[in-house]
Parts: structure tokens; sequence; C-alpha cells
């Protein structure tokens, strides 16, 4: 059941302010939720002044700066700063994105920085994403054949068959999409969201793949798949510009046309 | 270390819902309000069923200003499911996926509903219905 409030262990508090740096001159305010897991206390935002003059053009720069000068108990994660890891996936200002592609000057007023949405919470801004990772095995991601392998070479695709696969295979699974989803946040525990979905047509649309059958056994499920009600969250955060809404669609159509065949 | 104290990250405060969510919120919440209309309609009908007192009494409180009010709404309510409803029906053939696109739609949506709905209330008025 769809619980729109927060559990009492899991509101938001106020917490500290750090002041700018004396002579700074370009100050921008960046608000990040924390949560210690070691003193017990609910979460709380911190707000810290920096100066953009000495600061990255990212979102990303700025917290790896307060990390580096103002509070190094800061906790996140990130890892090629350029949009193609999918570590530093947060909720910037209202929507999910990464914090390396999120540029400063796009954004008015202060900072607000929180974890991915309606996720269990490890520390300050890292969510656990065992569950997503577990969703993500579950639909096999992995050529599956019958037929063997050609012996001297690969499985080949035409041109047209590898199109197919583009707008799917840029999927960085950050789970931008998935958490800004309010089926996922309501039903998650049984819907696979639009990132693992967005994957599950990314390998029934995959031409070298024989399986398609039995995964779309695996995914006609009221649950699984038609929690999806198009609510357009997933493609319009999506910091990839990927649109899984519309591989959703694909798939729901694919049981369709199979039951009609 | 323990995991079962982790908090839930804020959702709903904190998300910046975009116009589309928006208008799935009001979609179901239309296709709620429509199924209670069709219990009020269902009223009407028995009263009519009643004989002319009972309809005379349901007319009385329909024609007045709070039942007005409630067919302005389920009418309304109507209009905006139905075309929402017809936007559901492209997204299901796979069409009207875009960003761009949904975004048009949305505003077709609600001008849709919105034209509509006058459109009956001044024809009702027109010809006397409303009276």
């Amino acid at each position: 059941m769809a619980e729109f409030t927060l559990p009492e262990n899991s509101v938001v508090k106020k917490g500290k302010t750090f002041p700018a740096p004396d002579g700074a001159t370009n100050i921008q305010a960046v608000e990040i939720y924390r949560w210690d897991p070691d003193t017990g206390e609910n979460p709380r935002i911190d707000t810290y002044h920096i100066d953009l003059d000495t600061c990255g053009p990212m979102v990303l720069d700025a917290i790896i700066k307060i990390k580096d000068e103002v509070d190094s108990t800061l906790a996140f994660r990130r890892s090629c700063r350029e949009g193609i890891c999918g570590s530093c996936s947060m909720n910037i200002n209202g929507r999910n994105t990464l914090a390396c592609t999120k540029d400063i000057s796009d954004i008015e007023g202060p900072i607000k920085i929180y974890p991915l949405p309606h996720m269990p919470v490890v520390k300050d801004i890292v969510p656990d994403l065992t569950h997503f990772y577990a969703q993500y095995a579950s639909i096999k991601p992995w050529i599956q054949s019958t037929t063997p392998p050609p012996g001297d070479k690969e499985r080949l695709q035409s041109k047209e068959e590898r199109s197919k696969l583009d707008g799917l295979y840029e999927c960085i699974l950050c789970a931008c999409c998935s958490t800004s989803c309010p089926s996922y946040w309501w039903n998650g525990d049984r819907y696979l969201g639009p990132a693992i979905l967005l994957q599950a047509y990314r390998w029934l649309a995959d031409s070298r793949d024989e399986n398609a059958g039995e995964r779309l056994d695996e995914l006609e499920d009221p649950f699984k798949l038609y929690r999806c009600h198009t609510i357009m969250n997933c493609t319009e955060t999506c910091p990839k510009g990927l649109n899984p809404a519309k591989a959703i669609a694909e798939i729901k159509k694919l049981l369709v046309e199979r039951k009609i065949a | 270390m323990s995991s079962n104290n982790r908090p839930l990250s804020p959702h709903l405060d904190v998300y910046r819902l975009p116009l589309s969510a928006l208008i799935s919120i009001v979609h179901r919440g239309t296709g709620a309000f429509l199924t209670i209309g069709t219990v009020v309609l269902v009223w009407w009908l028995m009263a009519l069923a009643g004989g002319e007192q009972s309809f005379n009494e349901a007319q009385e409180f329909m024609g007045g200003f709070f039942g007005k009010l409630i067919l302005f709404g389920w009418s309304f309510a109507l209009f905006f499911h139905l075309a929402n409803g017809i936007r559901h029906l492209v997204w299901d053939a796979g069409y009207c996926f875009e960003k761009s696109d949904v975004e048009k739609s949305s505003y077709i949506v609600l001008g849709a509903a919105g034209f509509l709905t006058v459109l009956v209330w001044i024809i009702a008025f027109s010809t006397g219905g409303g009276a």
C-alpha cells in the first residue's frame, strides 16, 4: 500500500550551517541530506556555503569541494564524473539526475540535494540499491540462445537489427528513473520499475536472443510489469535522455501481439 | 552494522512532479469521482422510478446550487477522464512518448476537458436544461 508520509525515523530535521570562507564573493548555498548510521538520530539537512569562484561547474564538483575543504564526513558515490558510470545519481532540486552532468549554473537559489527518493539510506546521500540490482538479475540480462554460436565468428547482426538497441543499450542503471516513479515508490517490492523494464526490453529487442517467449512469460504479471501507469516521470528525468516509458509500452505491445497472433 | 534502522529517503515531499504526473493523479481522482457520480446517477434514476414526488425532490436538489456544482464537477471529471483516456489508448498503441509530445498532449487533454465542459453547460443553459 502507498504510504504518502515518511516513517518516524526518516523525518528530516534541520541541521548545521557552514558559513562561506572569508573573502568569498560568489557564494552558493548547498543544502544536503545527511544521515549518520552511527548516531541513531533522524536525518537532517546541512547547509554549506561555498565559493563558486574556486569550484568546478557541476554539482558533483561542489559536493567534492565540500568533502575536501569543509566537511570530510559527507558520504556520496562517484566515479567517472562524466555521466557514464551512473554512481552519482541523486535528487537535485526535485529531480533525479547525475550530479556530474548537472550544471550548477542551471540552478536558481540554493542547491538542494537528497538521496534517490523512497530508498533505504546507507549514509547521507548513498542509497541501498541491493533490491534494485536483484531485480536486474531477475530479468536475466544476458543473451540466451539455443542454437550453437557460429564456429568461426561472432553472432552477427544486420545494421537494422543493431539499430533496435539504440536508446536501450545506453542505459547506465543509475536508477534515476525507477526512483522517480510513484508506482515504484508504492510497489517497488514487486514492480520491476522503469530501469529494469527498459533492460528487459533491451534483451527482447536483441536479434541474437532466442528466449523471448520465456522472458515475456516472466514479465506477464500484474505487478512486475503492469504497475506502470504511464506517469512519465521516468522519461522526464532520465539523465541520458532515454525513454523507459516507451520501452515498457513496447513490452506491453509484444504481450498483446503474441496473444492475437 | 545494523541495517534495519535505515531511514527511507524523502519522496513526495521533495520530488518536483512534472505536469504528466499531476495529470496522472487527476486522472485517478476523476476516475474515483466518476464512480461516486454513478451512484448519484442511480439515486436519481431510482427517484424517477419512485414516482412524481420523489423525482421532484431529487430534481429540486440537483437543480439547486449545490446539485449544479456537483454536476459541473462531474461533467469536467467525465471529459477529463475521457480525453486523458484517449491519450492512454494512444500510448498503449506505442505513440506519443517523446517528451515534447507528452507535454503537448498534456495541454491538449486539459484544453479539451475544459472546452467540452464549458460547451456542454452552454448547450444545457441555452436549451433550458440548466434552468
